[in-house]
């Protein structure tokens, strides 16, 4: 049977045919749906969401020493927090397959940075595949399970972007169940001590030239004929984007295993054709390894290493050709930003922080980065995540030491607190700086689209389960001034803020409520009240001083003609912060 | 034959995506290449939202460059201007009859740009203008309007041959079938 696929849900049923039985992720833009995906198969795959991409690979490499064919996924700027077991598990090797994606963000659409993950393989020294489509995707995880078994080595998957969310046809097949293997207590595999390591190091090298003759010869690295004017070496999307380009006018070396690289393939194919390009999307991590073996080639002289990679920059780049296109006028056009949605639980928090002065605000990972944005701009640093915590930390203590009486308040997700915010205020509270935390508890992931995480009391394959208290973690965790508040009565945050800022000791404010998106539960409902009203604009009392409008929600809307602010009721979900907001209460809530 | 391709654009939250999933699942039963793509950053915000389908014999690239579309059905006004330069030359334009303003426009910061809709129906020498609101009302859920266009895209290129209600049934919520047939069949004729 054929279906259509993206090539996260490709991945997905690439674990489940592969015979993979455990899988773990943390939720990252553009990897997300593949675990989403992996934990519908129920019966035959345990799939969990990990407060962390370290936990989720530890998780993971547990499950593969004691037999299972495991998974774990993760965005790109995970990898670098997985990177600690990543290193060593390469080192001891795995007992059932292992299989990781790291799904890349060429263009940085959601992302801090824009990294090119292959040189973790390099780095790391494992076998890394690169699919081009979904079809390519689904067949790989099978292709790299086998290949970790049989070469003791981690297999790495990268996606990247247009990878991940386009779709193409995937041909579905039988799952294949592999009895779990036999684990045997073996110290000199499992156990990285010093004078172990050694001995693996030495078995990492030898592993690395198995794998490069196993890419020379493996079926995945293959040579398209045509005319030899011009050799092409490419993998990944840029391949596609490379045949787009050039159809069957030129040869090409299409590499799906990428590390190591299959040199001796490259070597007899350099040699056949006059020139050759390499076209690869962001660093130049083959034309680099191609041209140390002192081999000729063009490759990022023409193709940029910043951005995404499309058919049309690789068009005008190395054929001097463009398509005729409509001129527009781009001056005409207002940009569409992305702002907090309407009844976002956030919002008051950032409309109070916005108006204290002689603050810094240290952010973090999360739809609320949007509280930098105006009209609020009430952030100051967006580093990675679990970094508000700890930046924060560092910065009241030079701030304190140098007698100022800037006040630091960190702001963090509750998702982001489970992941690495609390090793952060553990750190506040054990060294004694005065932070003000806030942890915004909207009880979901909310942006990367609502996945469960330990606050929700609920997993990834939607079972009950424990629901860790933030709270109780927070006293735990040995902070003592800790308030929680309803963050849509501004009197509330306003009071809040005011203890905290006044204290000598840190503190923690949890704004508790769910995010606007958000289905609510049974349990919800009874907490937080099952849906909301509407609010609207008593026109003959509004003076038209646009102070709504200052709190960023895309259901307010100003009317220039009558000079009176407008709610668009099919947005509206009645939170009332608007209302709170407005100076002669013009904005009342209707049933 | 050649690959075509098709460009849909508007705002999150207007059922882009599910035009174009419907539209792709239609493509792939009868049997082309084809090849989906959307680009939406952080839609759910209120983002601007594209999605690119290409079928033919083979696709290679998921994805759309500048003047490369056969065809561009937009949801709304002035994303259909920003999207105009990745229309071919001679490619064919349709235009939901709608504004949404954004953040700035909102707020009071900017005013919708005006003739945005003159200009693109004089630059475009087909270009075929809906009030895709209008007949979505008609019918009865304004939701339906993404349906309605996607029926005039259906029309213009050619593709009535294949069995979309079908894939209408197997792809949305039992209550709204019948609803997303009769905007799809309101949508062909206005073509
Ligand atoms: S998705 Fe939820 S948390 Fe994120 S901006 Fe929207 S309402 Fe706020
Ligand atoms: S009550 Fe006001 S702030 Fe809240 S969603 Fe409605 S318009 Fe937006
Ligand atoms: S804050 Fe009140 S008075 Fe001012 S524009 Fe808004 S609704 Fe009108």
């Amino acid at each position: 049977m054929k279906k259509l696929m993206t090539g996260n849900e490709a991945i997905a049923r690439g674990v489940y045919e592969a015979g993979i039985t455990f899988a773990a992720a943390y939720p990252g833009t553009p990897s997300t749906e593949i675990l989403e995906n992996v934990a519908l198969y129920k019966d035959d795959i345990v799939a969990e969401w990990a407060p962390n991409e370290k936990v989720a690979f530890e998780s993971a490499l547990g499950a593969s020493i004691a037999g299972a064919r495991t998974f774990a996924s993760m965005k790109q700027v995970g990898v670098n927090v997985a990177a600690d077991p990543m290193f060593s598990f390469s080192y001891t090797g795995v007992n059932g397959g292992f299989v990781m994606v790291s799904a890349d963000e060429p263009g940085i659409h959601s992302s801090q940075t824009e990294q090119d993950n292959r040189y973790y393989a390099k780095f790391a020294k494992l076998a890394m595949l690169e699919p081009s489509d979904s079809g390519e995707a689904k067949e790989m995880v099978k292709e790299a399970v086998k290949i970790s078994e049989e070469f003791d080595t981690i297999a790495l998957i990268r996606m990247t972007t247009r990878v991940c969310h386009s779709k193409s046809i995937v041909e579905l097949n039988e799952r294949c169940n592999v009895p779990l293997k036999n684990y045997t207590k073996n110290i000199n595999k499992y156990a990285t001590m010093p004078a172990i390591s050694m001995k693996l190091r030495v078995k990492v090298e030898d592993r690395m030239k198995k794998l490069e003759k196993f890419s020379n010869e493996t079926p995945l690295n293959y040579i398209e004929w045509n005319d030899k004017k011009i050799g092409v070496i490419s993998s990944g999307v840029a391949y596609q984007y490379a045949k787009e380009v050039f159809g069957d006018t030129v040869s090409y070396l299409k590499l799906g295993f990428t590390y190591p690289l299959p040199m001796d393939k490259i070597k007899s194919f350099a040699d056949e054709v006059d020139t050759l390009y390499v076209i690869e999307e962001l660093e130049p991590f083959i034309e680099e390894q191609i041209k140390a073996n002192g081999i000729d080639c063009i490759g990022k002289d023409k193709i940029p290493n910043v951005g995404e990679l499309n058919p049309h920059i690789i068009r005008k780049n190395i054929l001097d050709k463009e398509n005729d296109s409509l001129d527009t006028d781009a001056n005409k056009l207002i940009p569409r930003p992305p702002t907090l949605c309407a009844g976002c639980p956030h919002r008051g928090v950032f409309y109070e922080l916005g108006k204290r002065k002689n603050i810094m605000v240290t952010g973090d990972i999360g739809c609320y980065g949007l509280g930098a944005l105006p009209p609020l701009s009430s952030v100051d640093t967006i580093i990675c995540m679990g970094a508000s915590v700890s930046a924060g930390h560092g910065a009241a203590k030079v701030y304190r030491n140098n007698n100022s009486d800037k006040k630091v308040v960190s702001v963090i997700g509750d998702s982001t607190f489970f992941h690495s915010g609390m090793t952060g205020l553990l750190d506040v509270a054990y060294n004694q700086s005065n932070t003000v935390t806030i942890i915004l508890d909207n009880r979901i992931t909310g942006m990367t689209g609502h996945q469960d995480h330990p606050g929700t009391g609920i997993t990834a394959q939607g079972q009950e389960t424990l629901e860790a208290d933030i709270e109780v973690i927070v006293k735990a965790l040995g902070i003592r001034n800790v308030k929680t508040i309803n963050p849509l009565r501004l009197n509330e945050m306003k009071e809040a803020l005011d203890w905290a800022l006044d204290l000598n000791e840190p503190s923690v404010i949890i704004t508790r409520w769910p995010c606007a998106l958000k289905r609510r539960t049974e349990k919800e409902k009874n907490e937080f009240g099952s849906r909301f009203d509407i609010c609207k604009v008593n026109e003959s009392i509004c003076i038209g001083c646009k102070k709504c409008l200052s709190t960023g929600c895309p259901a307010l809307s100003f009317n220039l003609e009558d000079k009176k602010a407008v709610i668009n009721e099919n947005m509206c979900l009645g939170c009332e912060i608007c209302s709170q907001v407005c100076p002669v209460n013009a904005i009342d809530t209707i049933k | 034959m050649d690959t075509k391709s098709i460009l849909l654009v508007g705002v999150g939250g207007q059922g882009t995506i599910l035009a174009s999933k419907i539209l792709t699942t239609g493509l792939m039963n009868a049997d082309y290449d084809v090849k989906m793509s959307e680009i939406h950053g952080m839609s759910q915000r209120g983002g601007s939202v594209s999605t690119q389908v290409r079928y033919g014999k083979k696709v290679y690239s998921p994805i759309i460059g500048l003047g490369e579309a056969d065809i561009l059905v937009s949801f709304e006004e002035m994303e259909c201007y920003r999207y105009l330069r990745y229309l071919k030359k001679d490619g064919n334009v349709i235009l939901n009859d709608y504004q949404m303003p954004s953040a700035p426009i909102l707020s009071g910061k900017a005013e919708y740009p005006e003739g945005l809709k003159e200009e693109i129906v004089k630059k475009v020498d087909n270009s075929l203008v809906i009030d895709a609101a209008k007949i979505a009302k008609e019918i009865g859920n304004i939701k339906t309007m993404n349906i309605v266009l996607l029926g005039a895209l259906i029309k213009s290129m050619k593709l009535d041959f294949i069995d979309w209600e079908d894939v209408i049934r197997n792809n949305v919520k039992e209550k709204f079938i019948d609803i997303n047939i009769k905007a799809l069949k309101r949508g062909m004729e206005v073509v």
